[in-house]
């Protein structure tokens, strides 16, 4: 269980949020074929360092999340909102 | 003190009445600079794979190098079960093989692996779950594999202490048995590969890690470690939890996501639970050592993590989980726990085969059935590695599946839950 400081709520403990992928440099905006969407849907970055990352705070105000979290060690730093709603859900 | 010769009965008692220690099981030999083949990762897979090259294969020059001690990953801290009633034909075929070779394996190798066939149980406790079981039973009587559909009062018979009433919180509606499935003892699996490959003049290098893997003009030429450079046309990528680390060295992005793994070993007791015991519902899975203690496994962390540490949730989860299903476990004491890392990818099934960089494999994607798996995968990996054509065992596991949109769904068929 780790702590995340959600920028609404304040911290809470990561089971009240969900992981929903890597904030990637791959964009789908639809003019790619269909090899290049697959590869775009399932490759990952997958480091064991920091990441960034986005969370659904799911059990809490329901806020999209961007955060960057060290995959070793699990800290969590620099949680900011979300700006746009992502059309892109992974 | 040379490595030690065939083990024997003859040759315990002839041993044991010189009173002398036993020489290390495998040789210490020096760092080559230059090998025909480079294996990443010495666990069960890395192992395999070098013995299978070695010993059947007739490629000799092969290195296994394992940046800490063999079998401090993975291979060593599952919870040591072997199964093939898997959920989709080429599964099952592919574990079906392992299981196999695992029942030969103390023979083959010359080492007791330990391999007991307790049974596995596996209880559904909802409709979906009991329609997937049946599905599994289904596929796999097709396939040759033992496995049948049970109701609550077969799984209570198998299990005594099982409860199974009707008000519990998930009521058992029934099981799926598998008869061949068992445990064995990983260390030994491990040990007893790198024994066998040093025999046929596999160098195991532990305590050396890569650093980079070195390519020209698109193919791969060697790595360098810690300890200097290796010149290598082939290298494997055998590294299980970091196998998108290594797979990065050579610029190349996997379908994984790491994922952390718990599990869990009790003070032992009396006997009490013959069969490994799992739940696709709880996502739990128990099963009890020769020795007494308890071995209690859970679901995969539910975010990506290469932590290796053990949580108090996790206790908290499965101690809950367990004793929905035995409650009379409610006094047995936790002894120790402890965290392993998992690649998985999206269709819970391995990458086994070439990639876009001649000369450079991959024998990843292993999730949390990497131990069960290791025989049939050095053995098919060998193969293809010294033949250039992919046995038709792995052909449907190859990377390119992601891209070309044909996945071998195998979520339905594990008790953790992915």
């Amino acid at each position: 269980m780790i702590p995340i400081d959600c920028p609404v709520c304040g911290v809470r403990e990561s089971a009240e949020f969900q992981y929903w992928g890597e904030v990637g440099e791959v964009s789908t905006d639809g003019s790619a074929d269909v090899r290049e969407a697959r590869r775009a849907h399932y490759l990952q970055v997958n480091r064991s360092g920091w990441m960034l990352e986005r969370w659904l705070h799911a059990a809490g105000c329901g806020r999209f999340i961007v955060l960057e979290r060290h995959r070793t060690s699990n800290r969590v730093r620099d949680v900011r909102p979300e700006r746009a709603p992502s059309s892109a859900a992974r | 003190v040379r490595p030690s010769p065939r083990y024997s009965a003859i040759g315990l008692v002839r041993h044991g009445l010189r009173k002398r220690p036993w020489g290390r099981a495998w040789r210490k030999d020096e760092l080559q600079p230059r090998y025909d083949v480079v294996v990443i990762g010495g666990g069960v897979h890395g192992l395999s794979t070098a013995y299978h090259l070695a010993a059947q294969q007739g490629i000799r020059s092969v290195a296994v190098l394992e940046r800490a001690y063999i079998g401090s990953g993975g291979s060593g801290r599952n919870t040591a079960i072997v199964r093939a009633n898997y959920l989709t034909p080429e599964g099952i075929a592919f574990y079906h093989r392992s299981l196999e070779l695992y029942q030969e394996l103390a023979d083959t190798l010359n080492f007791n692996i330990m391999y007991e066939p307790r049974g596995h149980l596996t209880l559904g406790h909802d409709d979906s779950a009991m329609r997937t079981l049946r599905w599994r039973a289904e596929v796999n009587q097709v396939m040759g594999v033992e496995s049948e559909l049970l109701d609550a009062d077969g799984c209570r018979r198998l299990v005594p202490p099982l409860d199974i009433s009707k008000d519990a919180r998930h009521p058992v509606m029934g099981g799926l048995w598998h008869g061949p499935g068992g445990i064995i003892r990983h260390d030994a699996v491990v040990w007893g590969y790198a024994r066998a490959a040093s025999a046929n003049g596999v160098h195991v290098h532990e305590a050396t890690r890569v650093t980079a893997i070195r390519q020209e003009i698109g193919r791969v030429v060697g790595v360098d470690t810690e300890r200097g450079p290796i010149e290598a046309p082939i290298v494997i990528d055998c590294a299980a939890g970091w196998a998108g680390e290594v797979a990065a060295m050579a610029g190349l992005r996997l379908p994984i996501s790491t994922v952390t793994l718990e599990a869990a070993v009790s003070e032992p007791v009396r006997p009490f639970l013959s069969p490994i015991l799992a739940s696709s519902n709880l996502h739990i899975y128990i099963s009890q050592t020769t020795r007494g203690e308890v071995v209690i496994g859970g679901p995969v962390s539910t975010f990506p993590s290469y932590s290796m540490r053990g949580s108090l949730g996790f206790l908290e989860g499965v101690a809950t989980s367990v004793l929905e299903l035995i409650p009379s476990l409610v006094h047995l004491r936790v002894l120790r726990q402890w965290a392993g890392i998992c690649d998985m990818t999206p269709d819970a099934a391995p990458i086994i085969g070439a990639t876009p960089l001649a000369g450079f494999f991959l024998d990843v994607g292993w999730g949390s059935y990497g131990m069960k798996a290791g025989p049939a995968a050095g053995e098919s990996l060998a193969r293809l590695v010294a033949t250039g054509s992919t046995p038709e065992l792995i052909a449907p596991f190859g990377l390119e599946r992601f891209e070309e949109g044909r996945l071998v769904n195998e979520r339905g068929a594990s008790a953790v839950g992915h």
